[in-house]
């Protein structure tokens, strides 16, 4: 027997490391899906798209715009020193993925006004009818606006990445201690907003054209997934406990059932049907992807902090 | 520059928390939260036992994961004899440290901002040693710069076998247990 | 049993109290800004000389305030007990002023006794209605009616106030449950006990063999500082322990006996020393008297035997009983402190004294040193009155040896219950906490039912305090002057307590508690003085020292005085013999074994195990568990369990369960450790939680309480302390 008792008891910490809690598995959520749209929406603007009536990239880069403020909140709210946030504008840390992050949002934001100005929303002109001018402007400048498209999948992929490498850096948490990590986090974060734009684009061509590539990313994400953890569990003792969590350890079934199943192989099998035609497309697919990668970065977030080192030195 | 580091001997320690007491008055550390701590390590079958008790706490790593991803600076190498700091100005509270930290060394303090034994730099800076060495009954603790061969922390280092915790996790900490 | 159940009494003990410190709570929010504002005043670092209280050792200490406020304490560098170094409960001694629980005015029973009705009165109340009481009792059935218990220094001027008083009846429990027979079997043997601090040269030692003592867990801090020293000088450390103790982790040799039978691997000890002619021989032909009969007697005794009541391999008694006789003079047998275990305890401590003597280590430097001590002048006062009618703690000295300095807690609980030889009729009690302290809770409930008056001076809302009739609070150590201290020690020393701060409340120091009394009860002139400076600058004048630099630096050291042989002390043993008593003509005299004869012990019946208990080094007694620092390092005690026996009952570390005794008394619930560092036939707990009293609010009912399992205790015919090794216990898993 192996007796190991620690006397420590730090708020947060003891018996287990509860530091980040729904806000940051909401915040990389939301990242991810933001990288996602600025991909898709970028890439389209990027091919000229935005001149067609109807493409999603009018509306897409407005939705990012309310849901990277919605992340950023959830992670204000995460801040125990809330008052000293600007102080990360400060410097820039070359080591931290965080200063990466907060300057990386800091560039989504202009990136996703000039791609909403681009097709400007009919209500937004109406209250600020300056924009309208702006947005006209835009549209006389072609390159710009292909620039503007590629800067988008640019940046929405550093952020998509962001979101992964953030915590992959913490090598102190085994589990998510994997360079395949923002890979996942990239991919699945491309899937919810291919989920997403599928169900509200208007076009039925990108509607066919986004369930395709959702059934390709989700794909690519099961073997991420299986290569994600073959890594761990060909990795050292600590990592092999950490892939223990979704092995039968107390994540398990979160993994397996709703990120695995719910949020990956059976929104692949009805859209795979849908995308052949034999059923119609609903909505259920997407929804069920979008809800599968928000419980991905919960179980990702969760499971890491369970996951850690152990001081055992007698042999 | 000195390089701040421990060497405790485990064959002595008795494991009864004086270390951790005397941290708490010294440095104000608040309810609920703790900068040192024991650890109790028994292995075998009884009787056949054997056991290693150690008094932990940050290891003021020369490769500090906690530095690294501090987004603001707040986390940082001191010019006192490399320990790692913590700016309670600069911190913004992200806990990115936290999680950094392969020994959970750090927490964060009730007003907001990460906190961890600083080796008491206010007393290395006034030439006293950290209360905890200072307190302990069994004298396990040694402190002292251990690029000074001549100092204690070197000397026992040197003739002792030892060890570091989590040598794997590349921090290159600076506490070393005799044993 | 009795005729209070036990969930009665603990309702009684328990909500007795929330009225009070409701009541309490309010006088606080006038009374703490007055004081505050007046500590305000003052800025920057200011560091008073005193000593711990946080345990009996006495640690010379400084106390440092930071504007105004207690900051830290940390151990006085002149002193030599601590070395400058405290204990951790010596280090969270603050706790002890910032216990939110604390007692804050003096409170008077306005009912029944075991009916919550109390009221916040004012000292002279308070001082009156006892006094009162006192003179009925005294002029009614004499001054011997009276007993007060009292444990620690702080008792000096109450215990001088009873004196005063006439009664001869002064106790506490660190005598019939603690140290006692330790002492009793020393002196039947060496003509001289081991004393607090133990006069063993730890530091010194080359090997050292403990039965029992856990030290590293019992913190008394100069043993353990010793200890250190002797694992860096590489001594062989012997563990004699049914429990893996921290200092077993250090040892050279564990040996994982069975409770209850050290006496046998003592006699075998003896055996293979005597038949390996391992022994001093000098020494014992200069010194001993009877050493051919003790031969004689222990051949007997031999390792095989010893195998079968022990437990531990023949093999490994011959190597440890040739490791302390290689190493001798400067090896030993550390006689332990609280030897109250079997009811056998003089005998026990009597072998491990004549095992000691066959290494002629006794006055050799690595044994056992003379303790020198610095002699102050007491303070002149009048005579105190005789009392001609005998002790009734001890009544026609059934426990021939039973001190009386300290006297038969249990004895006078009897005598109070009895009635016999005369009735007891008012307890006082100063710095103890009897509830959780002797054995039996209901025996003591019982006697407290027989009082006509029962007072308790604590600084907490302890159980005893509970039964009380008027509770008395005192001021914490930081806050008040106390007697000085003159420990026999290595070095000759004297120490002062002073006050830090003030303390927040209508808490009153014990010596003024003392004196108000006296007055009260007619006997001013034994309190000559007017303040206690006045009586503390006397007696340290009168011995040719300077109160100002005793103030000043918190000790002085006396002049140094040989210790050992080796420093030239000349060999003396006190006996009625003059030597060192192998063969005991004075056990003999009064019908005991002259020679210690092994005793067998009952054993626990299928599904029970014999609760064993302990230290644990963040915690005294039951005293500090409310101690905001000292409770944050250990909250609750646990149960430890054999890991096998823990699997067998599907029992994991963490889960809660209660014990059950042999006589169907269930405790608190409590958390299992399932270790291997303990026996299968026995299960271990931290002495001193599981407190009852409610108005201990932060610890009420966190982990159980031994001293509720207590309720057999087995009595030692030769000094009457109270072995408590003795009981069983069985678990309740379900509905806890
Ligand atoms: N932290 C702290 N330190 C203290 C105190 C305190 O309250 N807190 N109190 C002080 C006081 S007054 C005293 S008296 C001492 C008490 O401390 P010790 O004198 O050391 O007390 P013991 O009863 O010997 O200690 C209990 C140990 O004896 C073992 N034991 C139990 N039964 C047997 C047996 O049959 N045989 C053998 N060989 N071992 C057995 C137990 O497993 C346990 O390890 O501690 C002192 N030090
Ligand atoms: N079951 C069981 N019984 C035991 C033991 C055991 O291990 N288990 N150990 C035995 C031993 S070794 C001993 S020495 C005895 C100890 O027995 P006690 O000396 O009775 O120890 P405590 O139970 O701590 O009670 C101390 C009381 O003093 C109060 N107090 C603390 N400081 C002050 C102060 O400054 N002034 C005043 N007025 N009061 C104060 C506390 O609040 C507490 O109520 O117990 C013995 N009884
Ligand atoms: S004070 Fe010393 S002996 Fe006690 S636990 Fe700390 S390091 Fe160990
Ligand atoms: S122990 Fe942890 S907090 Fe301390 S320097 Fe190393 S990584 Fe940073
Ligand atoms: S919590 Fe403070 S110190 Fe830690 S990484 Fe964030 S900003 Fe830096
Ligand atoms: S060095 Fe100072 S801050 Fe660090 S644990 Fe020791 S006492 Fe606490
Ligand atoms: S041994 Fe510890 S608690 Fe006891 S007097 Fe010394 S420092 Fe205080
Ligand atoms: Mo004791």
């Amino acid at each position: 027997m192996h007796e190991l008792l620690n006397s420590r008891h730090n708020l947060q910490i003891d018996p287990q490391l509860h530091i980040w809690g729904w806000e940051i598995a909401v915040y990389l959520f939301l990242g991810g899906l933001v990288a996602g749209i600025m991909i898709i929406s970028g890439y389209f603007i990027f091919k000229g798209r935005a001149k067609n009536t109807g493409c999603s990239c009018h509306n897409t880069p407005f939705i990012a715009l309310i849901a990277i403020t919605l992340g950023m909140l959830a992670l204000f709210l995460d801040l125990e020193h809330k008052l000293y946030f600007w102080r990360v504008y400060l410097s820039f840390k070359v080591t931290s993925p965080m200063s990466w992050g907060s300057w990386i949002l800091l560039l989504v934001y202009p990136i996703l006004v000039f791609n909403t100005l681009i097709k400007l929303p009919h209500w937004l002109s109406k209250i600020f009818p300056i924009l309208k001018k702006l947005s006209e402007k835009i549209n006389n400048n072609l390159s710009l606006i292909k620039f503007a498209g590629l800067f988008s999948m640019v940046i929405g992929t550093a952020l998509g990445m962001y979101t992964g490498i953030l915590l992959s850096t913490l090598s102190a948490r085994p589990l998510w201690n994997s360079s395949m990590l923002w890979f996942l986090f990239l991919v699945s974060g491309l899937s919810s907003a291919a989920a997403l734009i599928h169900m509200i684009a208007k076009d039925t061509e990108e509607r066919v054209m986004l369930a395709k590539t959702d059934n390709f990313l989700l794909f690519s994400e099961l073997i991420i997934i299986f290569l994600f953890i073959i890594g761990l569990i060909t990795s050292t003792q600590v990592h092999i406990d950490a892939a223990k969590l979704f092995l039968g350890g107390d994540y398990t079934v979160a993994f397996w059932v709703f990120v695995v199943f719910g949020g990956i192989v059976i929104p692949l099998i009805i859209q795979s049907a849908a995308v052949r035609g034999r059923i119609h497309h609903t909505p259920i697919a997407p929804i069920m992807v979008i809800v599968g990668g928000l419980i991905l970065r919960f179980v990702i977030v969760y499971a890491g902090q369970a996951s850690h080192w152990t001081t055992k030195v007698l042999k | 520059m000195a390089r701040y580091g421990m060497a405790i001997d485990t064959k002595k320690c008795v494991g009864c928390m004086d270390c951790v007491v005397a941290c708490k008055t010294e440095n104000n550390v608040p309810e609920g939260y703790n900068r040192d701590w024991i650890t109790n390590e028994t292995a075998g079958k009884f009787p056949a036992l054997r056991q290693e008790i150690r008094t932990e706490r940050c290891n003021q790593c020369d490769n500090p994961p906690c530095v690294y991803c501090c987004p603001t600076g707040a986390s940082h190498i001191s010019d006192t004899g490399g320990i790692v700091m913590i700016d309670k100005n600069k911190c913004i509270g992200c806990k990115a440290c936290l999680a950094a930290c392969p020994y959970n060394a750090r927490f964060v303090h009730p007003e907001g901002f990460a906190s961890k034994c600083t080796f008491c730099e206010q007393r290395v800076i006034q030439g006293e040693k950290p209360a905890c060495v200072e307190v302990c009954p069994t004298y396990c603790m040694n402190f002292g710069d251990l690029d000074d061969p001549l100092s204690i922390v070197s000397q026992l280092i040197s003739k002792r076998p030892n060890h570091a915790l989590l040598p794997p996790a590349g921090t290159k900490p600076q506490i070393f247990y005799l044993t | 049993m009795n005729s209070l159940s036990r969930r009665k009494f603990l309702q009684i003990s328990g909500s007795t109290f929330a009225a009070a410190s409701a009541i309490g709570a309010l006088g606080y929010a006038a009374k703490g800004s007055l004081a505050l504002a007046e500590e305000k005043k003052e800025s920057g670092i200011k560091k008073i000389p005193t000593y711990c209280n946080l345990c009996f050792w006495k640690c010379g200490a400084i106390a440092w305030l930071k504007d105004g406020q207690l900051w830290k304490i940390t151990g006085n560098p002149l002193d030599p007990l601590s070395n400058g170094r405290l204990c951790p409960r010596g280090t969270g001694g603050i706790g002890t002023n910032t216990d939110p629980n604390r007692l804050k005015a003096p409170l008077i029973r306005t009912k029944k006794r075991g009916e919550d009705a109390w009221s916040v009165v004012t000292w002279d109340e308070a001082l009156n209605y006892i006094a009162g009481k006192l003179n009925k009792i005294k002029s009614e059935l004499g001054p011997e009616s009276v007993a007060l218990f009292s444990h620690g220094i702080g008792g000096n001027f109450i215990k001088h106030t009873f004196l005063a008083y006439g009664t001869p009846h002064i106790f506490a429990p660190s005598y019939a449950q603690c140290r006692g027979p330790r002492d009793v079997g020393f002196e039947l043997t060496f003509g001289e006990g081991i004393g607090s601090p133990e006069r063993t040269d730890i530091k010194n030692t080359r090997c050292m063999a403990l039965i029992g003592s856990h030290l590293g867990e019992n913190m008394h801090n100069s043993q353990v500082q010793e200890l250190s020293v002797a694992v860096d000088n590489g001594a062989s450390i012997i563990v004699v322990d049914p429990r893996f103790s921290i200092v077993a982790g250090k040892a050279k040799y564990y040996l994982p006996i069975k409770p209850g039978t050290d006496m046998a691997l003592l006699l075998a000890w003896a055996n293979v020393i005597i038949k390996e002619k391992k022994y001093d021989v000098e020494f014992v032909e200069l010194y001993g008297l009877g050493f051919e009969q003790f031969a004689a007697s222990v051949a007997q005794y031999t390792p095989e035997w010893a195998y079968t009541e022990t437990g531990i391999e023949p093999q490994l008694i011959i190597e440890t009983a040739l490791e302390l006789a290689r190493n001798k003079p400067a090896s030993f047998i550390h006689p332990g402190r609280h030897t109250t275990w079997y009811g056998d305890d003089t005998q026990r401590s009597r072998t491990i004294a004549l095992v000691n003597a066959l290494l002629g280590n006794w006055n050799h430097k690595g044994a056992f040193f003379k303790p020198v001590k610095l002699k102050v002048p007491s303070y002149p006062y009048p005579d105190y009155p005789e009392s001609t009618r005998g002790r009734a703690d001890n009544p026609g000295k059934k426990y021939p040896w039973a001190g009386e300095d300290e006297g038969l807690t249990n004895g006078i609980r009897e005598a109070t219950i009895t009635g016999k030889p005369y009735p007891i009729k008012a307890w006082v009690t100063y710095s103890t906490n009897l509830i959780n302290a002797l054995p039996n809770q209901q025996e003591t409930i019982k006697a407290i039912q027989n009082l006509d008056l029962m007072v308790a001076i604590d600084i907490l809302p302890s159980e005893i305090a509970g039964w009380a009739d008027v509770v008395l609070p005192e001021a914490t150590y930081l806050e008040r002057f106390d007697d000085l201290h003159s420990s026999p020690f290595t070095t000759p020393f004297l120490g002062i307590r002073q006050p830090a701060v003030k303390p927040p409340e209508d808490q009153k120091p014990g010596w003024w508690i003392a004196k108000k009394l006296a007055d009260k009860l007619g006997l001013g002139q034994y309190f000559p003085w007017k303040d206690i400076e006045e009586y503390l600058k006397y007696r340290v004048e009168s011995a040719g020292l300077s109160y100002d630099e005793l103030k000043e630096n918190g000790i002085i050291l006396g002049e140094k005085l040989p210790n050992y042989v080796e420093e030239g002390l000349e060999q003396s043993f006190p006996t009625p013999s003059g030597k060192v008593e192998f063969y005991s003509p004075q056990l003999e005299e009064k019908g005991f074994p002259p020679i210690p004869v092994y005793t067998k012990h009952e054993n626990p019946h299928d599904g029970y195990f014999r609760l064993l208990f302990g230290r644990t080094p963040v915690h005294t007694f039951s005293f500090t568990q409310s101690n905001p620092i000292l409770q944050e390092m250990f909250e609750e005690n646990e149960v430890w369990i054999n890991a096998d026996i823990a699997k067998s009952y599907n029992l994991k570390s963490g889960d809660y369960i209660k014990l059950k005794n042999q006589d169907g008394v269930v405790s608190n619930k409590l958390k299992v450790r399932a270790t291997e560092r303990i026996r299968t036939d026995c299960v271990y707990m931290v002495h001193g939680f599981g407190h009852q009293s409610k108005a201990l609010k932060t610890t009420y009912n966190k982990g159980a309480n031994d001293a509720q399992l207590v309720t057999k205790y087995k009595i030692d015919p030769i000094m009457g302390g109270t072995g408590m090794n003795v009981n069983f216990v069985t678990f309740i898993q379900e509905g806890v």
